[in-house]
């Protein structure tokens, strides 16, 4: 995982709509990142991790839900304003490389941890920066929900013991050729 | 309020297919089968004008893992059946996908050609620098002191240096990018397709399994190109030729016209059995 206390460039919204589609597509993002985090471990069979992303997808999902219907007025026909699919990935969004078939609980959570102490950073930032008082009032409210998702999977990490240093031991390995 | 009415009518994930890969968790083959469901979902391309075409290898299974036409062939002859379908459809959008070995070795002779061709194809190569699917055996691209078991003291061999051959070939566009910067990998896709005729774009793509190594290293090593993009093949040329390899960005786009016979029309299967006729 790369250094948490860089958010990224901090992006400027003209309008309220332009906003909610950047917060929408965050966690739509991060909903499927999840998921398809899942999906991997499923057919890695480390269904216990399985589980734990796909409870993260759904949080992510309750979250885009409740985004979606505070954004009601912002889009029009269902559709989030002026996202490109081409921009870089979300604050929220999981690195794949961080993922290991092997991976324990608490690496498992340390990486959504991650993910969403960022989007804390994310929001907090454009909350900062935006000269529209609403845009930035909504950017702090993001800001304390992702906070509070922070808070969650810190009390969700205290149900498991540090990892053992060979956590990621194999009896039989992928690597035949040594 | 500044509203698009209609706006990402198609999402990325209108292009993910039922079928969960099978990849290694971190393998960078995931981040490029969210940029190619990225890419076509900017292009708002309808699935069913689009066609994946594949080799063999890790990276060959992506046309399973799209929702649009798919083929996944046999190896190194990925741009063969791209060709026969570009020609014969010219309305579709048709892209390739292949990885280091397959796309450099076995098909080897294939990009070249298809390069000097310039059908207008979107050739996708991951390149991890070893053959993966079968255990880990070095690839054309993979550095000459790898060592590994099955290479010890590594192959002493010079790498195949595949954007140098590409322009030499004839590609009309030549781009490179990072499984790492998702984003940044949709956007080169999107360019590609958009450019006409044969466009290259090399991904590096970690395999975390037999190149863990890798996994850190390239994400600390790839930059953005620092000179702007040339249409210029002299300029192009001396840029390639010392590149580090790390260079991420379009590097070359060309002004060819992209080759396209026109398919026969009133054309039956008939025509075609009596070309096999002794």
């Amino acid at each position: 995982m790369t250094d948490a206390a860089r958010p990224g460039e901090v992006p400027a919204f003209d309008t309220i709509a332009a906003f909610f589609a950047q917060a929408l597509a965050i966690e739509v993002e991060a909903a499927e990142r999840y998921a398809l985090l899942a999906d991997q471990m499923e057919v890695h069979n480390n269904a216990e991790i399985a589980a734990i992303f796909h409870k993260m997808a759904a949080v992510e999902a309750e979250h885009h839900s409740e985004i979606a219907r505070r954004a009601d007025e912002a889009r029009v026909a269902g559709a989030p304003a002026n996202f490109r699919w081409t921009s870089p990935d979300g604050p929220e969004a999981a690195a794949f490389e961080d993922a290991h078939y092997l991976m324990t609980p608490r690496q498992a959570l340390l990486l959504a941890r991650f993910n969403e102490e960022r989007a804390v950073l994310y929001f907090e930032a454009i909350a900062g920066a935006a000269t529209d008082p609403e845009v930035a009032a909504l950017a702090a409210e993001m800001a304390r929900d992702e906070r509070s998702h922070v808070m969650w999977v810190d009390q969700w990490l205290e149900e498991f013991a540090p990892d053992v240093a060979d956590w990621d031991d194999d009896a039989d390995p992928p690597v035949n050729s040594e | 309020m500044n509203m698009i009415p209609g706006a990402a009518a198609l999402k990325p994930a209108d292009y993910k297919s039922s079928v969960k890969p099978v990849w290694c968790p971190g393998c960078g083959d995931h981040s490029v089968l969210l940029s190619f469901q990225r890419a076509l979902a900017e292009l708002a391309l309808p699935p069913e004008q689009v066609a994946v075409i594949s080799g063999i290898g890790c990276s060959s299974r992506i046309p399973a893992y799209t929702n649009c036409y798919g083929f996944h062939g046999v190896h190194g002859r990925s741009l063969a059946l791209a060709t026969g379908l570009k020609v014969a459809r010219p309305d579709l959008t048709v892209l390739v996908a292949s990885g280091d070995g397959d796309g450099f070795s076995i098909g080897g002779n294939h990009f070249m050609h298809a390069c000097r061709r310039n059908i207008d194809l979107t050739y996708i190569v991951m390149d991890n620098r070893i053959y993966g699917m079968t255990k880990g055996q070095p690839s054309p691209t993979t550095e000459p002191d790898w060592e590994t078991a099955i290479a010890p003291g590594g192959t002493g061999l010079s790498p195949f240096h595949p954007l140098v051959i590409a322009l030499a070939s004839g590609a009309n566009f030549i781009a490179r990018g990072f499984s790492g910067d998702i984003g940044g990998c949709a956007r080169l896709i999107v360019e590609a397709v958009r450019t006409p005729g044969f466009s290259f774009v090399q991904i590096l793509s970690p395999c975390v399994t037999f190149r863990p190594d890798q996994q850190r290293g390239w994400k600390d090593l790839v930059h953005p190109a620092i000179v702007p993009e040339t249409d210029d093949p002299a300029r192009a040329a001396r840029r390639l030729m010392t590149d580090d390899g790390f260079n991420v960005g379009v590097l070359y786009r060309g002004r060819r016209e992209p080759y396209q016979p026109s398919p026969k029309t009133n054309f039956a299967p008939s025509h075609l059995e009596s070309e096999f006729t002794v």
